[in-house]
């Protein structure tokens, strides 16, 4: 192989060069925006309003991040946005684990014990993954009046562990189908049951496709703002709708470099989440779609 | 009573029957063997031993135990798969005492326990390694370790060489029967290859069609087969099948075997009471390809042995014999000869064939004619 480089003729170089050439200008195209909130934020704002959009900061500072961390007002409140950060991890982190958690037991009954009926069930519940937010939302809203459920970031968690299981349940269920059958088998014959198979044999060698799952409903969960907006008020409302109502408070001038330093702290878990994630992601997509 | 004993066994869905009534008995420290075609039941037979898998209706019985509705572990039973079914997330240790460890063995003796299998297996410097650490060879050991660990009263082994390349499988082989000598247990084998049946087996049962076709140790299946199938399955190079008319004179039963320009009258023997009925017609004569041979390989003292000329069609040398195909009532006939014979394509040869030894099939029933 690398003797291969080394010998291209020119054509091929010229056609490597090219290939490269225009993925970067991609990428400095996706890239823009991302650069123009960084340095936006870094801003005063005086300087926001004379300068440049993409020039770099004369005295870069830390104070709009500061603002919109503790002091920038959303409606009426001006204690920034830091409450509702929290607000969404105590939302996220119990429904990420409960949904990929139910999911691969789900995916484990629909590959390893099938049961009459059960290939119809998984085709009835893929058509949860298709089915916009729109149309649970009054279904939704009936059945956590009937369950009493008051507290806004319960019923968030209930809502997306309920909303991303079709979801976390394909993901689980086509990684186990291509795991082969002997060796539940094997593991029965050895004594286990339906439980210990799961948690010492299954769960252990499922780690890519867990971490699909985890990136995938972090995703999901912390940028939903539909049922944020729809199922939770006040107090419990999590990060996205706080950042809505910052960007639309109406009082004053526009604090443009406060709302992007709050808007990149709204975006920092997923992107995290990518980056230590993403290699897994990749990985867990295609297990089973190619052999090895 | 034996170790194992399935009776009238059958195994449907619906209306498709996997299984049509199943019996079989073996003693302690037999090992059977479950040979046939892919699709003929002996998986389903052997998932159904194992409780895997429901019995429509029928007994099975371990070690004077009705099992039929007993789970997989509380059978005693311990089983080797084909795809090794390794759990990818252990050691080979871990994998040998899962076993033990959910049967609540104390940690001391689950230690000593792994130590003498992987030392009776040649494991002991692969304990500490993954599944995906080790060659094929070696994941069938562990699987047998695991198998081993447990000391059951069955063991059952579905296909567990197919996974192997050609020289390996022959050592394993060789390597599992030298296990069953060595420690006198009984043993469930599951094969498609027929070799692999007579060389492992106490007893072989030939499936075909979810039915039992022969059931017997390995001499009594390859001398004296039940029917076309088991003859023709059981043997390689296989048997030659020649259709023939059955003659009598001076209560000798004999056909007649044309190669085109001669024929040649084959005395199989003294008329049997069975084949009267069959006298004047048609019949199916099976001979195997090491019966029919070249005149220097002929054992001279065998008293029926007859000459017959042949036109040697095509010549295969196997190294230890040459196989010779020539035709014989208008059917290819196959062989055994010393690759020293000299046969060549084209020629006519002389063979020496022993009729004594050939079978008769009833060509409508496919059934001996005994």
């Amino acid at each position: 192989m690398a003797d291969l480089a080394y010998h291209q003729t020119p054509a091929a170089r010229i056609g490597r060069f090219g290939i490269y050439a225009v993925l970067a200008l991609f990428a400095l195209y996706y890239l823009a925006p991302l650069y123009v909130m960084v340095v936006t934020s870094l801003k005063s704002l005086e300087e926001v309003r004379n300068g440049n959009l993409l020039a770099l900061p004369a005295a870069p500072s830390l104070e709009a991040w500061s603002t919109a961390w503790s002091s920038a007002c959303t409606g009426v409140e001006c204690s920034g946005i830091q409450g509702y950060f929290w607000n969404s991890i105590k939302m996220l982190v119990p429904a990420v684990a409960l949904s990929t958690l139910i999911g691969a037991v789900n995916g484990y009954v629909l590959a390893m014990w099938r049961f009459k009926g059960s290939d119809l069930f998984f085709t009835l519940l893929m058509i949860g993954c298709f089915l916009p937010f729109q149309v649970v939302i009054l279904p939704m809203a009936q059945m956590l009046g009937f369950l009493g459920l008051e507290n806004g970031t319960a019923r968030l968690v209930l809502v997306h562990t309920i909303y991303g299981l079709a979801f976390t349940t394909m993901f689980f269920r086509n990684f186990y189908v291509t795991i082969p059958d002997e060796l539940v088998k094997a593991a029965r014959i050895d004594g286990a049951g339906f439980l210990r198979i799961f948690f010492r044999i299954m769960l252990p060698i499922s780690l890519p496709t867990i971490a699909v799952c985890v990136i995938w409903q972090t995703t999901q969960i912390w940028n939903d703002f539909l049922f944020g907006v729809v199922f939770s008020a006040g107090e419990t409302q999590p990060m996205t709708v706080a950042l809505n109502n910052l960007v639309n408070t109406s009082t004053g001038v526009k604090h443009y470099n406060v709302e992007m330093a709050a808007a990149i702290i709204a975006a920092l878990p997923t992107l995290c989440v990518y980056a230590f994630g993403g290699k897994y992601f990749i990985r867990g997509l295609t297990a089973g779609a190619v052999k090895g | 009573m034996g170790a194992l004993s399935i009776r009238n066994v059958k195994k449907s869905y619906g209306n498709t029957h996997i299984l049509k009534g199943i019996d079989i008995d073996i003693d302690k420290g037999q090992f059977l063997i479950l040979v046939g075609p892919s699709g003929c039941g002996k998986s389903t037979l052997l998932n159904m031993i194992a409780g895997l898998e429901d019995i429509s209706s029928g007994e099975i019985h371990i070690g004077n135990r009705l099992v039929n509705h007993l789970p997989p572990k509380d059978r005693d039973i311990a089983m080797v798969f084909q795809s090794y079914a390794l759990y990818p997330n252990m050691t080979v240790r871990q994998n040998i005492s899962f076993g033990l460890e959910i049967r609540k063995i104390p940690v001391a003796e689950q230690k000593a326990i792994v130590e003498r299998v992987a030392n009776m297996l040649q494991i002991s410097h692969l304990l500490d390694r993954k599944p995906n650490q080790l060659s094929g060879g070696q994941r069938q050991r562990v699987a047998m370790g695991r198998a081993l660990a447990r000391n059951p009263t069955l063991f059952l082994f579905d296909e567990p060489l197919s996974n192997l390349d050609a020289k390996l499988r022959v050592e394993m082989r060789t390597e599992i029967k030298l296990l069953h000598q060595r420690m006198g247990t009984t043993i469930v084998y599951v094969t498609h290859d027929q070799i692999e049946a007579m060389t492992l087996g106490d007893r072989i049962a030939v499936m075909k069609d979810g039915e039992v076709k022969q059931f017997g140790t390995p001499q009594q299946i390859y001398d004296t087969p039940a029917n076309l199938y088991v003859a023709g399955f059981i043997g390689s190079p296989a048997m030659n099948f020649i259709p023939a008319t059955l003659e009598e004179a001076e209560g000798q039963a004999i056909v007649r075997l044309d190669n085109g320009t001669e024929t040649f009258p084959a005395k199989l023997g003294p008329l049997g009471t069975a084949q009267r009925p069959y006298v004047g017609k048609s019949v199916i004569l099976g001979i195997r390809p090491e019966q029919i041979t070249d005149q220097g390989s002929a054992q001279a003292d065998q008293p029926n042995l007859q000459l017959i000329r042949a036109k040697v069609e095509i010549t295969e040398p196997t190294g230890p014999d040459t196989l010779v195909t020539s035709q014989f009532n208008g059917v290819k006939v196959t062989a055994r000869c010393h690759p020293q014979a000299g046969m060549a394509p084209g020629q006519t040869a002389t063979l020496v064939i022993d009729p004594s030894k050939a079978l008769l099939f009833d060509p409508a029933s496919e059934n001996r004619i005994a």
